[in-house]
């Protein structure tokens, strides 16, 4: 493809109301984008009745054209990257499925050719477990060198993209707003850092706001890029079940994270895996699935209480993956409830226990 | 003729002597009342007259005048109701004028002429014995609360018969009757730790708390028990002393809250205003300046249920007295200090659904549980020593009660409280400090000093938890209380930690260093 033809595919993006899939038809009807950019000047037009509201949202969009061009040429000082379907570095499981994006703005390094990709995708509001499984998942994935795909909204989302993080980065994250819009605005950092070493994603023109109506295009996307999707905590009817739904239209696999049948946040994963959605209480659940060797059941393995006093030890072994309130800790170890918190403390200290509200203490991964 | 009696009039908490004179003369008939009066006292004349002649008194119509001194202040109230009367029948010729000298007369009068009770009868006993009166003639309601405040004799009278049958007999007998020495067992149904089932991490903060007189916040969900747990607080405290309930009482007198069957309040105060309490309720104030629940609370705990519902402007007026341990009400007429040494206790759900952080069953967004926690201003939180945190007790243990385990009850707590209360008693020996919570620096210094091991500690927790140094005072006071409840001379490492575990939830809820 033309760099010119590029230019008209991004002044076609750029304008509102004008889906994929429907870009896509009008390229294979003409043959190129600035036969459709100027589709009312042509006779085409009287051929295609139907493309009649495209074309006149064109026009509506040529006044901004000027505008657009500069953005366009922009972009490189932004470190943003325009990515189409004809450019080498496009995605290649996106472009298997029914509505590819025609454009994505990118900012990173997008997941080589025959790399693995899995996306991990939750609820906003998790609890404690399903953070400190969503970042186990991302941390073993990127470590085994397979991408981790998510949304980088607050939670789960975010908790998968931490743990890729801190164990190679590989992790692309797909949002629902432009380039130049960091949302939520307490993931700054995050969206920083996956800038940095991963890749951000968006269908979206940069200053696009996040719009609610973006999210399930941005949904298919997660799915699309993914050869297949673990939801690790979802409630029932949530988002997080449409994106599996929209997985398994696509032909990727769905794996859930089961959960406590009493956890409504675990509710929509257990009733994934009633489903016949795979269960993966582990990343090695998804290694197995690329064929990769379980490498990560060490990750289970506690820590040999080497160099703990007795009143540490004591604690530790009342401790949980799942965090326990003070209390239960307190009752189960027996000691006085000043010991219990000086040995969780110092323990914190040691890196053997993570404390996940003000006084839940769960074991350390 | 002329007559004159003595009062007193209060302010603040204190009596002062007010010279009731009544003069008699030929002249147009009238009664007139002069020196600085409040309405209530204006209204006496009514009361006076009508009561004088319900009584059976001829007074037969002269130029009556009243002079109630000294002029710059202003009295209010009803309490001068029966020392007029007086003075007017003394200078009627009606009753003796030779005792009056030495006595100090109070009370209100109804219209058929009975005594009725008044407020601040400690205060103004007390008073009369400072001002080496012999008798304090004080409404039979308040007797008792009289005889209380020490030595001075009280002669309890019914009526304005009865007023004038002492002044020419003397008392009778049965009103002068002592109050017979209490009983020391507590015959009230006080509530008891016991009563809180489980908890121990909240219990054992509750016992910090107490025994160091250190600031209390309670965070947890609804029906958890942490105001069953506030409530309770009190009853672990170590038992007045007779004076510190002679200061307490004389504070519920002049607020008119002392029961009338009890001479002296016996159990530590426990106060615990609503929400929508007024600035004017908690501080203190009104036209006649009376104390607030500040001043209520003083002696034992002031318990601020759910804080965030609080009006700022409540919790803004809690810093001073928090910092000076009494307040002052500020008049036109002057201000007025009201003792204020309470141990606040405060508690809070951590969301408006009150069951964050588990997302299981709160569904309140981020910004939800934000708006609503910083609804608890900064300088309040700062003050808070321990923040203790109370989950949902689980089902089980409810269902299990108090018979499968014996939970610990107030008295055996109370032991331990009251052996770091004599650890702190010994050490602020002749210093103005009586708690480890209320060590100034030079204090601090002197008695928190650190090992080398503990420095380390200390050091550590200073780095990790992004602490200032106000924080880190607090955090050694806490530490100090820790000790002296294990009975140890120095703070070790593990009071340390411990005391650093009750601090942490500032930053888990609020975010942001330790200050
Ligand atoms: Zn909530």
């Amino acid at each position: 493809m033309t760099e010119q033809e590029k230019q008209y595919l991004y002044l076609l993006c750029r304008i509102k109301g004008i889906g994929a899939v429907t870009l896509r038809r009008l390229w294979e009807e003409l043959g190129s984008f600035q036969s459709i950019y100027y589709i009312e000047e042509t006779d085409e037009m009287k051929k295609f009745p139907a493309f009649c509201r495209v074309a006149q949202k064109i026009r509506l969009g040529r006044s901004e054209q000027k505008k657009t061009e500069e953005e366009y040429h922009s972009l490189s000082e932004w470190g943003i990257q325009f990515i189409t379907p004809f450019d080498e570095n496009y995605p290649e499981k996106l472009k298997e499925i029914y509505d590819p994006p025609m454009g994505l703005w990118v900012r990173g390094k997008l997941p080589e050719k025959g790399c693995h990709t899995a996306a991990i995708v939750g609820a906003r509001d998790h609890t404690e477990y399903g953070r400190a499984m969503a970042e186990w998942f991302g941390r073993e994935l990127s470590a085994a060198g397979i991408w981790v795909v998510s949304g980088m909204a607050r939670g789960i989302d975010s908790a998968a993209h931490r743990g890729a993080l801190s164990s190679g980065g590989k992790t692309a994250a797909i949002l629902g707003c432009g380039l130049k819009i960091c949302y939520p605005r307490e993931n700054y950092r995050l969206f920083q850092e996956i800038g940095e070493t991963g890749c951000l994603i968006s269908e979206f023109p940069p200053y696009a706001a996040p719009a609610a109506g973006n999210f399930p295009m941005r949904n298919r996307i997660i799915s699309g890029m993914s050869d297949l999707v673990t939801v690790v905590e979802a409630r029932e009817k949530s988002g997080s079940l449409i994106t599996a739904a929209l997985a398994l239209d696509q032909g990727r696999e769905v794996l859930a994270v089961p959960g406590r049948s009493t956890d409504p946040l675990s509710a929509g994963c257990n009733r994934l895996i009633k489903s016949g959605a795979q269960l993966a209480d582990s990343p090695g659940d998804l290694l197995e699935i690329f064929s990769m060797k379980r490498q990560s059941e060490r990750m289970v393995q506690e820590k040999n209480g080497k160099g703990l006093a007795k009143t540490e030890k004591m604690v530790y072994s009342c401790l949980d993956l799942q965090p326990k309130f003070l209390d239960e800790i307190i009752q189960q170890s027996g000691l006085s409830p000043g010991a219990c918190m000086g040995a969780l403390l110092e323990l914190e200290w040691k890196g053997y226990v993570v404390r996940t509200a003000n006084q839940y203490y769960g074991k350390k991964l | 003729m002329f007559c004159r009696v003595n009062s007193i009039g209060i302010a603040g908490i204190e009596g002062y002597l007010v010279r009731v004179e009544a003069d008699v003369s030929n002249g147009l008939p009238g009664f007139s009342m002069v020196g600085y009066l409040g309405s209530e006292v204006k209204e006496a004349r009514d009361r006076v007259l009508t009561a004088l002649k319900n009584s059976g008194y001829s007074c037969p119509p002269r130029k009556i005048t009243v002079n109630l001194s000294p002029g710059d202040r202003k009295k209010d109230g009803t309490a001068f109701d029966l020392p007029i009367a007086v003075a007017v029948l003394g200078a009627y010729g009606v009753v003796p004028k030779d005792k009056l000298e030495r006595v100090v007369i109070a009370g209100e009068l109804g219209l058929s002429g009975e005594v009725k009770r008044i407020r601040g009868c400690l205060a103004i006993a007390a008073a009369a014995e400072e001002l080496g009166m012999e008798w304090c003639c004080l409404p039979e309601g308040n007797r008792r609360e009289g005889q209380a405040a020490g030595n001075i004799p009280v002669a309890g009278v019914r009526s304005l018969r009865e007023m004038e049958e002492f002044l020419k007999y003397g008392p009778r007998a049965e009103n002068i009757a002592e109050a017979e020495p209490e009983e020391e067992e507590e015959s009230e149904d006080l509530p008891d730790f016991s009563d809180v089932i489980g908890q121990p991490h909240m219990k054992r903060a509750a016992e910090i708390a107490a025994a160091g007189m250190h600031n209390l916040l309670l965070m947890g969900p609804a029906g958890t028990g942490k105001s069953m747990t506030a409530r309770r607080i009190p009853t672990i405290m170590p038992p007045l002393t007779l004076e510190e309930r002679r200061e307490i009482s004389k504070i519920y007198s002049i607020c008119g809250l002392m029961p009338e069957d009890r001479p002296l309040i016996r159990t530590r105060p426990f106060r615990s205003p609503h929400h929508t309490a007024t600035v004017q309720a908690i501080a203190g104030g009104g036209r006649r300046p009376k104390p607030g629940e500040v001043s209520l609370a003083a002696g034992g705990v002031l318990f601020l249920d759910e804080l965030p519902e609080f009006s700022r402007s409540v919790i803004e007026l809690l810093r001073q007295p928090m910092e000076d341990r009494s307040i002052v009400v500020a008049r036109v007429h002057g201000a007025y200090r009201f003792p204020a040494d309470f141990m606040l206790v405060a508690a809070s759900n951590p969301c408006p659904c009150g069951f964050f952080p588990d997302r299981n069953r709160c569904r309140c967004t981020e910004r939800q549980v934000k708006t609503y926690l910083n609804r608890i201003s900064r300088p309040i939180l700062d003050r808070m020593d321990l923040i203790a945190e109370a989950a949902p007790i689980p089902y089980e243990e409810l269902a299990a009660g108090k018979g499968s385990r014996q939970e610990e009850n107030s008295e055996s707590i109370r032991k331990r409280v009251h052996a770091a209360w004599l650890i702190q008693k010994e050490r602020y020996q002749g210093l103005s400090v009586r708690f480890n919570s209320r060590m100034g620096r030079g204090e601090l210094e002197q008695f928190c000093a650190l090992g080398r091991e503990e420095e380390q500690t200390m050091k550590r927790i200073y780095e990790q938890e992004e602490m200032s140094g106000r924080g880190r005072d607090r955090l050694l006071k806490v530490a100090r209380t820790i000790a002296d409840l294990e009975g140890e001379k120095r703070i070790c490492r593990e009071h340390l930690l411990e005391a650093a575990g009750y601090r942490r939830g500032v930053r888990f809820y609020w975010g942001g260093g330790w200050d």
